[in-house]
């Protein structure tokens, strides 16, 4: 019998930073990781010193393909000045840092540790794009990536498996991707702050410039119809389904609960964390959803307390449109099979009751894939603490926010709920 | 009697074969595709081989067109996708694998539930030989 999860002592989050996501040719994922840990400890509102840093958890995919450099936990100890403190890489493809963060609340929670910095970053865009989806393609089981299966590929599959059994069309993937472009237009850290509309009037104005055939999409959805505009990648996995390749850092400072009032009069709390583990595509009862978010998701709210309804916001992995559908569901904020309705009844849109990817999301705040789950919950402090700007959830009283990600094609999912009391 | 291992790689060998085979619990009859050598339903460990009928209809798939470098050194690009899905066999079980026999340039016409046979890809000659499983719509 599986017993209630909970924490030997409370953890803290006092501290977070993370760089502008992007593809740059002038800066590495050094720079963008001195970038995050910088804005982590200006974040400190009452200050931080580095010295006081027991533990570093570093969470990154994979270094040794795409940067041909591995063992990055002392590295990054050493750019950050934490030497000799001991450093941990976590691996979970797209999850890593999750991870990070959770290997943090335990250090912490075993009394083991007071101060542990987690962390994740990658670096993706000096490849050729072949070479990044080999990489990621190691994330997906090998029987699937043997067969020809990408990870668009893995998703695309996922989609006509779920138009199948639920009658949705690519129609309503596109209410995702109109909808995470919004939001991200309003994000200053985001590799596409722009919405779709902005995207349409630059072509237009593109190609009256330059004098060619002017474009006349009437409005987002024939855009993204347009299969010039919107070609396919893994049918029905167009270019707009899917997460760009990223580099970025980010970062969060984690204390034991009873000093955390040393370091700001607002720290937020972990209430809830949860981890699962989930099958290769062929072995898992119906691809419609993702059994280690199921899990994860579980294991999250039974430690708070909190049921679905309880999260007033959250950050998703929507490393494809359909996956952000499906999260909705396996987090139970709609039922198996509302999910795309809920997004095109408006319900997940900023100003909606529940306010998903307020980021903009993988999809266009970028998905340096280890730096993702710290980046997620990066948004969630911002939002808990009221520092989010022109996307401040518009919620009264906003308390309680969480953080889903996915690792490769579901194999690692996890649940992160924290609160501000 | 087949004695080999319940491993990946019997399994790949009898692919260059063209024999679709699983393992079976001898203990609960639990099916396993590709096989295991401990059945992760009642954890017995006496296992037998079954060879599948190689039948079966299509439960998932996409067509791609931004394929990893092997496929494109097999001559796939956007103008020339291919397809990978996940077969449901008449056996009851599920696998992923190449599907041919459709129309990848119109993946709106594929339908869910078509019926499939298994097919053998071989590449490559003689201890080089690597063979991939696929289905004909
Ligand atoms: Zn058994």
């Amino acid at each position: 019998m599986q017993r209630k999860r909970k924490l030997g002592r409370g953890v803290a989050v006092v501290g977070a930073g993370m760089s502008k996501f992007g593809m740059y040719k002038d800066k590495d994922s050094k720079d963008l990781f001195v970038e995050a840990f910088s804005e982590m400890l200006s974040s400190v509102d009452k200050g931080a010193d580095p010295n006081d840093i027991d533990a570093l958890y570093l969470g990154n995919f994979t270094n040794d393909f795409w940067v041909h450099s591995a063992h990055w936990g002392p590295v990054i100890s050493d750019l950050v000045g934490l030497i000799p403190k001991p450093a941990t890489r976590t691996e979970g493809a797209c999850a890593a840092s999750a991870l990070a963060f959770r290997e943090g609340v335990f250090a912490i929670a075993s009394g083991f540790y007071d101060v542990v910095l987690v962390s994740g970053v990658e670096e993706m865009s000096k490849r050729p794009t072949e070479e990044v989806a080999e990489g990621l393609a190691m994330a997906t089981s090998s029987y699937e990536a043997e067969v020809g299966f990408t990870f668009p590929g893995v998703f695309g599959a996922v989609a006509t498996a779920y138009f199948e059994k639920y009658g949705a069309t690519r129609e309503h993937l596109m209410n995702v991707t109109i909808k995470s472009h919004n939001n991200a237009r309003l994000n200053p850290k985001a590799q596409f702050n722009l919405s779709i509309r902005d995207t349409m009037n630059s072509k237009i104005a593109r190609a009256e410039k330059k004098g060619e055939p002017v474009p006349t999409w009437r409005d987002e959805k024939e855009f993204l119809r347009d299969p010039k505009a919107n070609p396919v990648v893994a049918w029905p996995m167009h270019l707009y389904d899917c997460c760009p390749i990223s580099d970025g850092a980010a970062c969060m400072l984690l204390v034991a609960e009873e000093i955390a009032k040393n370091f700001t009069d607002n720290p937020l709390y972990v209430v809830g964390i949860g981890q699962g583990s989930g099958r290769a595509l062929h072995a898992a009862d119906d691809n419609t959803y993702f059994e280690a978010t199921r899990y994860a998701a579980k294991e999250a709210y039974e430690m708070s307390g909190l049921k679905p309804e309880d999260i007033q916001f959250a950050e998703v992995h929507d490393c494809f449109s359909i996956a952000e559908i499906i999260h909705l569901e396996d987090l139970g904020f709609f039922k198996p099979g509302e999910g795309y309705k809920a997004v095109e009844e408006g319900l997940t849109r900023l100003d909606g009751p529940k306010p998903i990817n307020t980021s903009g999301g993988l999809k266009c705040k970028g998905h340096p894939v280890g730096a993702t789950g710290v980046s997620q919950l990066f948004e969630v402090w911002k939002q808990l603490r009221g520092e989010a700007g022109e996307r401040q959830v518009p919620i009264k009283n906003l308390r309680i926010g969480a953080a889903h990600n996915l690792g490769g094609t579901g194999g690692t999912c996890s649940l992160t709920i924290l609160e501000r009391r | 009697m087949e004695e080999r291992p319940f491993s990946d790689i019997s399994y790949a060998q009898f692919l260059n074969e063209e024999k679709l085979m699983g393992s079976r619990c001898k203990k609960c009859g639990a099916l396993f595709l590709p096989p295991r050598s401990i059945c992760t339903k009642c954890y017995g460990a006496d296992m037998e081989w079954v060879e599948m009928k190689g039948k079966g209809k299509l439960v998932a798939f996409t067509c791609i067109s931004v394929g990893p470098p092997f496929m494109i050194r097999e001559g796939y690009d956007r103008a020339h996708p291919y397809c990978s899905g996940v077969a449901e066999l008449e056996e009851g079980i599920k696998i992923v694998a190449r599907i041919e026999g459709v129309d990848t340039t119109k993946p709106e016409t594929i339908k869910i539930g078509t019926p499939l046979a298994v097919r053998y890809l071989h590449r490559g000659e003689a201890d080089n030989m690597k063979t991939y499983l696929a289905f004909s719509a």
